[in-house]
């Protein structure tokens, strides 16, 4: 099984033409994912690797029957694009670029709110993938293979070393969500789908400063989630005020703080470790 | 980034929204001036930094006359608040003041949507109100989508307890607010207070707005002309020059990593480690991204040896998308550029290299056999290694 992404998936790029998106289009395609389509109006009906490039969202699903959509569109692009796939009512829609601005994210995510419910992950985001079946976004595949762990994080580079990790275990899915200060799918989603996921039997959870997704993540955990779940946090070092990387990633006066979050998820019987490591030896320990 | 009030008004005043006249001065000997040109008083010297409190602080006065205003701000000038020295004085019209409320939109991270607060109960106890009496600042959830119409300003006036003979006006100010909102690409607008004169005019008095830094390519000239080099950092400054992602903090250990979560990370494990070794931490927040060229891994070594502080470095890279050989190469080049550029290179690197290609990776910098770089395999072998270093060269 996996969340959202099977190796049912039928995947499209929008803006395969541009040079990531063809880059990661070939490194998709390389690690097993059925891409079907690329999407950008000015070259409709030309090809990428001989996948077939068509004019808009909607006309790329009529044709392919794709249910998944891989956006790296520029930031100024973004919110036509995103609104795009939500108008033809793609069932999901993945935004890896990074820099768009907040508004735009504000507006389309509260678009697909209202029409129908496109779920999107992202921005700023990674990707997911669900390793031996398709991969997402851009996250590289030769980490780890399939195994019954779900990983959910706001950091690319932290996922990857957590599957590093936890290579010799293996995931069902890892969903990259983004550092941005809005994105499309939080913590909680991620954690609702993994525990009703019967091929996930155990579940990593990375957060970092900014925000209280991870306060929230704590009370859903306690109320809803019976899988054991393993924490980190980064940014026990950040100081107030100062953006770190990430553009949702600021403390702001008492609230945000690595403390506060670790504090929240172990309160609520999620066993945190000090650094990536010794959380995955927890991980490890659990279902080992 | 966030803006100083005399900024946040300068918006006000470009969307219309009704507020008191203003000069800004650098400099003493401009007050007179200023005061004179805005009728000779009563005016209000205001201390400008970007921090709450300056009331409080002494950093707002009230002055009837030009010679007033003079006297009054002399001592704000150079003043300490929160941290932060005052170098820039804005004088503005004082106004007759009746009553004093509260207003802002700001981004909801929570819910991802934005957030109208209004209040009649406004002013420097704003925090206060919020905790104590949560229910006299009325939150009204705005949809991004929707935006704020003129039916929307009067329900968010009409939350807030605004009272009902300038309830009208206050909604059309929180429509241009809006605007400024939505136009700018805040992520908070603010205005406290928004005062009612005894004539029953309904003016901004004062600003606090944020604006987001990922709509900088909508606003160039807005967004470059409001920000403020005097108060950062030098180094953060040329790394900024140099297209880095470059954090200065408050240590020892020089920290160069990909990925902002990972770096994030890196600095929380090299603290951990530093407590071992005299309490050395992190000197900076590094984040090279996905690409680690050589130059920009030289420029990153450039911007983090030239920090005297820092006694050691840790390069903590985990191949992703970046392959690990063109991080070694990179790193080889920058000690033999930096070199080259007569900067010789005195403080140790420790080099963690996971992931994409790492093995190969590894192999060029054990060729390379550059006396100053060190390899280790973990992340949290090489953060020790690296506070141990550090802490030795104190």
């Amino acid at each position: 099984m996996a969340i959202w992404l099977t190796k049912e998936s039928k995947v499209i790029v929008q803006g395969i033409t541009g040079s990531e998106g063809t880059k990661h289009t070939r490194r998709m395609v390389a690690s097993g994912t059925n891409v079907v389509g690329g999407v950008n109006a000015r070259k409709a009906g030309t090809d990428v690797d001989g996948i077939p490039v068509f004019a808009t969202v909607a006309e790329a699903m009529a044709e392919t029957g794709a249910d998944v959509s891989v956006g790296f569109v520029p930031p100024a692009f973004s919110r036509d694009a995103a609104l795009e796939a939500i108008d033809a009512a793609m069932p999901l829609l993945v935004v890896i670029t990074e820099g768009v601005p907040v508004q735009d994210t504000a507006y389309f995510f509260n678009y697909a709110r209202e029409h129908g419910g496109t779920r999107i992950i992202g921005p700023n985001c990674p990707g997911l993938i669900s390793p031996g079946q398709s991969n997402a976004g851009i996250i590289p595949a030769d980490i780890t293979g399939p195994g019954r762990i779900g990983l959910v994080s706001k950091s690319g580079t932290l996922t990857y070393q957590m599957m590093y990790e936890l290579r010799d275990i293996g995931f069902s899915t890892c969903v990259g969500i983004g550092g941005d200060p809005v994105i499309g799918t939080t913590h909680i989603d991620c954690l609702a789908a993994f525990q009703d996921d019967p091929d996930t039997d155990a579940i990593v959870m990375i957060g970092e400063i900014g925000g209280d997704a991870e306060e929230r993540a704590a009370d859903f955990i306690k109320a809803n989630v019976t899988k054991p779940v393993v924490g980190y946090v980064a940014g026990f070092t950040a100081p107030e005020g100062k953006t770190m990387g990430h553009a949702g990633a600021i403390v702001s006066g008492s609230s945000g703080t690595a403390a506060a979050k670790a504090a929240a998820l172990e309160a609520v019987g999620v066993r945190v470790g000090k650094t990536p490591s010794e959380t995955a030896r927890l991980m490890a320990d659990l279902v080992g | 980034m966030d803006l100083f009030e005399w900024q946040a008004k300068e918006l006000f005043a470009k969307y219309g929204v009704p507020t008191t006249r203003q000069v800004v001065v650098t400099s003493i000997d401009e007050v007179a001036a200023a005061a004179d040109s805005l009728g000779g008083g009563p005016v209000m010297v205001k201390a400008q930094v970007k921090a709450g409190g300056r009331g409080k602080a002494g950093g707002v006065k009230f002055a009837p006359t030009t010679a007033d205003a003079v006297e009054k701000a002399g001592p704000i000038m150079g003043m300490d608040i929160k941290g932060h020295t005052v170098r820039t004085l804005l004088i503005s019209e004082a106004a007759d003041i009746g009553e004093e409320y509260y207003f802002s939109f700001l981004l909801d991270r929570a819910n991802r949507n934005y957030l109208a607060m209004c209040s009649s109960e406004g002013g420097m106890e704003i925090e206060e109100l919020a905790v104590e009496r949560p229910e006299a600042l009325a939150r009204v959830t705005v949809d991004p989508v929707a935006g704020v119409d003129a039916a929307k300003a009067l329900e968010i006036a009409t939350a807030g307890n605004i009272p009902e003979p300038v309830r009208e006006k206050a909604a059309a100010v929180i429509e241009q607010l809006w605007q400024v909102f939505v136009g700018e690409e805040a992520t908070l607008v603010e205005v406290n207070p928004l005062v009612r004169t005894p004539d029953d005019d309904v003016l901004a008095l004062d600003g606090k707005v944020t604006l987001d830094d990922n709509a900088d390519f909508r606003h160039e000239s807005v967004h470059n002309g409001y920000r403020d080099i005097s108060a950062t950092d030098p180094l953060e400054v040329r790394a900024k020059e140099l297209h880095l992602n470059y954090v200065k903090l408050d240590g020892e250990v020089g920290i160069i990593g990909n990925g902002a979560g990972l770096v994030m990370s890196t600095l929380d494990v090299v603290a951990y480690a530093g407590e071992e070794f005299g309490a050395v931490k992190p000197a900076n927040f590094l984040d090279i991204g996905g690409g680690a060229s050589a130059e920009v891994m030289a420029n990153g070594l450039d911007v983090i040896l030239s920090d005297p502080s820092v006694r050691s470095v840790f390069v903590n890279v985990f191949g992703g998308i970046t392959s690990c050989d063109a991080v070694a190469n990179g790193i080889v080049s920058a000690l033999s550029l930096l070199t080259s550029r007569g900067e010789e290179v005195t403080k140790p690197l420790v080099v963690r290299l996971d992931g994409n290609n790492a093995e190969e990776g590894r192999r060029i910098l054990t060729e390379a056999n550059h006396p100053l770089v060190e390899q280790l395999d973990t992340m949290d072998g090489a953060a020790r290694r690296a506070a141990e270093l550090a802490g030795k060269a104190a």
